[in-house]
């Protein structure tokens, strides 16, 4: 916007024009932070996710259950000796996310797999105790994960990823 | 809007849309090169302004449909939880709330600008008769947005409103109980309200667009009612109107940001605060300020279906504005008897809204009544009348004569009139924030609040002792059941660590379940958990209490509020004074007397209180010197806990005080900066058009 009646002094007006547009520009980019950031998790959701105890005395030896955390179903499995057993002679390096299972469970604690159910390939629940290698089998796209929770077959990219957990007693652990 | 469009777009891609969309020559031609008058004043800034607020108010009214539920159930906890828990939730809300105040006292500059300037004439009937589509479009917008907090004056509000239809001969009942979907205002009404009050504000966009269009067919009206002749008499609305009402905008966001951060329940009614309750009436039901001449026309009328028929015909009437005023002389600029009896009719209107606020009794009623008649016949009798007696001025040749005659003389006034906006605006929300309170109890007198004022902050000594005394005290009968244990560790709080608010919280038990065996069981409560209420139901604590029912603490101190009468609630606007609430609970502690005074009859089960509207409330006094002990040596004396556990209360009822206040402050003086560059710019801007 130069026009001949301000050709006189140009700096000065060019100066006030980019200092208002530069202000209205911070306002408008601060205006934007509380109407995106409404968007992330509330205060009750967010305390909602703390973390919960859950008993394993119940839990037979190859059974599993589900719980709820954050939303988000987590399997824990009392595995036999068997399906160990499998899941740690297999090389490491044959499987698609190279994983151990020792680094797949808590030292001490073998027997108790920890898993969020979630399959990795796009969010569907996997099956417990199915598929080819006695794991876990996907059934929306047919991704199958063995007793360590690891992807064998299929599209799913990754292993069952392990929620932060720990052992409170030996019969009792804490997820989150 | 006017004419194909001489925008010539050189980029090839903009070129190609161009030839088969020709979006950017509309908005070129709408926005741009549109020939603006350029005598305008700043009242016509109030165009851009709504359109600035009916877009501020989608915005923020998607984002709260996003967190509110339409639930008679939850739509009180589900606000509730807006404001305290979602992200930046007390923001949206004041805005979306103070909006629709700030929403209505711009459309009312609009209308009476249109109204002096005669905007409704010949040739912009229809783009009047759209405006008043907007306006009952905004109205009924407006008031089922009322409804969906769901407190006591959403719910009798909707009663009252949805019966007026029941004044309608033969088919009333019918049309009221299918408008409620059911046998009294309820859940199916909430659920209807709630669709469309989300479904109108798009209408009233679409029809803004048609209003747009006549007002870009028919141009623009202009303080010397003349229609632009030559080239000389416009400007291009781009950069000259686009500065101007850029800074007009920044002028009212100070206005707005004033209530969004330093007032924002000052709009309200603090009857709000306390959830629907079908069993109980609010002593007055007030509407908001906005429709108060309207709902004193209303009562004025001693038959109801007159009544009814006299509110709406008042907004109907507008309509027909345009032919009831056959004046030649559009401008009351030159018309120096329409100009006198406008204000007048200003004068009547501002008088309505104070008498809407009024008890129905009394004078009011007779004021309410003349003014009635005023109001009416303004319209029907003095407007056809003036336009046959009166000898208007000669207006001006041509705007461009308009313009040079006003050079050389005073400037435009705008700070001026920004301030008699600011006071007219606060005398007309304070009239009616006035009337808004429970009479016939001693004023309880103002104490001193850490909290109070735009850089207030709460005290965390006070608090820390007001919860002990809510603990120790209160609990027993009071629930505070909107707090939650990790609201104790939170920013802005009491200043307990997170393990000091989960110790605290271990002391409680809470009611969880079922379990495994499909049993409910009890145990220690945790952050998440929110205060327990000492009894289950609402039938449970009236068996306990002697049939009174104590109420939940949790908004208390918003929820209560006593007419503070004039000029006090003008010194409340300008210093941000908002602790009626808390000064009234805290006195309320503190009223107690042994004895009533001589000639008051105390019923039976009841206590005297001054402060207790009244005076015989159902509570026996609480709060006894040395009842709780205090560790940090505060006087154990019933003023030093009536004071603390107000502090406690006021931010029970709004945990988000401080950071409110803090930004408040940041985004008062980015406000001052940008209008003030904006101010200078536009100043460049004009300087080539004067």
């Amino acid at each position: 916007m130069t026009t001949a009646s301000s050709a006189d002094n140009p700096t000065r007006r060019d100066f006030l024009y980019v200092a208002t547009g530069a202000v209205a520009a911070v306002g408008g980019a601060a205006t934007v932070v509380p109407l995106v950031s409404q968007m992330n998790p509330d205060a009750s959701t967010v305390a909602a996710g703390a973390p919960i105890e859950v008993d394993l005395t119940p839990i037979a030896e190859g059974q599993d259950i589900k719980v709820f955390w954050r939303g988000k179903p987590i399997y824990i499995s009392h595995r036999t000796k068997k399906q160990i057993e499998e899941a740690r002679k297999v090389p490491v390096s044959s499987l698609p996310d190279p994983q151990s299972d020792e680094q797949r469970v808590k030292p001490g604690h073998d027997q108790w797999l920890v898993v969020v159910g979630i399959c990795t390939h796009l969010g569907c629940i996997p099956i417990a105790n199915e598929g080819a290698y006695d794991g876990f089998f996907c059934p929306c796209h047919g991704s199958v994960y063995d007793t360590s929770g690891r992807i064998r077959q299929g599209p799913a990219p990754t292993n069952l990823a392990v929620p932060p957990y720990t052992f409170v007693s030996d019969t009792k652990i804490q997820i989150g | 809007m006017s004419g194909p469009s001489d925008f010539q777009p050189t980029n090839p891609a903009l070129k190609w849309i161009e030839r088969r969309l020709p979006i950017m020559g509309l908005m070129h031609s709408s926005f741009v090169a549109y020939p603006t008058p350029r005598n305008l004043n700043y009242w016509w800034t109030f165009g851009a302004i709504l359109s600035f607020m009916l877009g501020v108010q989608i915005l923020t009214g998607v984002i709260l449909a996003m967190h509110y539920t339409p639930h008679a159930d939850m739509a009180f906890k589900s606000v509730e939880l807006i404001v305290r828990d979602v992200n930046y939730g007390w923001l949206l809300r004041n805005i979306h709330a103070s909006g629709a105040s700030m929403f209505f006292f711009a459309v009312y500059i609009h209308m009476f600008r249109g109204l002096y300037y005669g905007s409704y004439k010949e040739p912009r009937e229809v783009l009047w008769i759209l405006g008043v589509i907007i306006y009952l479009l905004m109205m009924a917008t407006g008031f089922m947005g009322y409804v969906l907090p769901w407190g006591q004056m959403s719910f009798w509000g909707a009663t009252v409103i949805t019966n007026l239809f029941s004044a309608v001969p033969y088919f009333g009942e019918s049309i009221v109980t299918l408008l409620w979907g059911g046998y009294a205002v309820g859940n199916p009404t909430l659920n209807r309200f709630f669709s469309l009050h989300y479904l109108l504000p798009f209408v009233i966009a679409g029809v803004v667009v048609l209003h747009i269009w006549a007002l870009h067919v028919a141009g623009q009206n202009n303080p010397a009612g003349v229609e632009p002749k030559t080239e000389k008499d416009t400007v291009p609305f781009t950069p000259y109107a686009t500065m101007k009402d850029m800074f007009g905008v920044s002028c009212f966001l100070l206005f707005f940001a004033w209530f969004i951060f330093y007032m924002p329940n000052y709009l309200g009614d603090p009857e709000n605060y306390i959830p629907a309750n079908p069993a109980v009436t609010p002593a007055h039901i007030v509407p908001e300020w906005y429709y108060l001449p309207f709902y004193a026309i209303l009562r004025s009328i001693p038959n109801k279906l007159a009544g009814v028929v006299a509110m709406f015909g008042a907004i109907i009437i507008l309509a027909f504005l345009p032919w009831l005023d056959s004046a030649k002389t559009r401008s009351s600029k030159y018309r120096p008897l329409a100009k006198q009896f406008f204000w007048m009719f200003v004068v009547v209107c501002i008088g309505l809204g104070y008498l809407g606020a009024q008890p129905p009794e009394g004078i009011y009623v007779i004021v309410g009544r003349i003014l009635t008649f005023l109001y009416f016949a303004y319209f029907l009798i003095l407007l056809p009348l003036l336009a046959r007696i009166e000898k208007p001025r000669p207006v001006p040749n041509s705007i461009a004569d308009d313009v040079l005659a006003k050079t050389g003389g005073k400037p435009a006034p705008m700070v001026s009139t920004v301030i008699a906006l600011m006071v007219a605006g606060g005398l007309l929300l304070g009239g009616a924030e006035s009337a808004r309170a429970a009479e016939g109890s001693a004023k309880p007198p103002a104490q001193k609040w850490s909290f109070s004022g735009p850089f207030g902050k709460f005290d965390r000594g006070a608090m820390q002792r007001g919860l002990k005394v809510y603990k120790e005290v209160c609990a027993s009968c009071h629930g505070l059941s909107f707090v939650a244990f990790r609201n104790l560790a939170e920013t802005g709080g009491p200043g307990y660590s997170v393990a000091q608010a989960q110790a605290f919280a271990s002391e409680y038990k809470v009611k969880d379940g079922p379990n495994d065996q499909g049993e409910m069981f009890e145990r220690p409560g945790r952050p998440a958990d929110y205060f327990p209420s000492p009894f289950p139901n609402e039938q449970a604590a009236r068996a306990a209490n002697g049939g009174a029912f104590p109420p939940d603490l949790s908004l208390i101190t918003k929820a209560r509020s006593y007419s503070r009468g004039f000029p006090m609630f003008l010194i409340d606007f300008f210093t941000q004074y908002q602790e009626q609430g808390p000064d009234y609970v805290t006195a309320l502690l503190e009223g107690y007397e042994d004895k009533p005074p001589a000639g008051f009859n105390l019923p039976e089960g009841s206590y005297y209180n001054t402060y207790f509207p009244g005076h015989a409330i159902k509570m026996p006094k609480p709060l006894n010197d040395g009842q709780v002990t205090y560790d940090d040596g505060s006087p154990a004396t019933v003023a030093q806990y009536a004071k603390d556990v107000t502090h406690f209360l006021m931010w029970a009822a709004e945990p988000h005080m401080e950071a409110r206040k803090q930004l408040g402050l940041q985004v008062f003086v980015f406000l001052i900066l940008l209008t003030v560059l904006l101010y200078f710019t536009k100043k460049k801007v004009w300087a080539n058009a004067h």
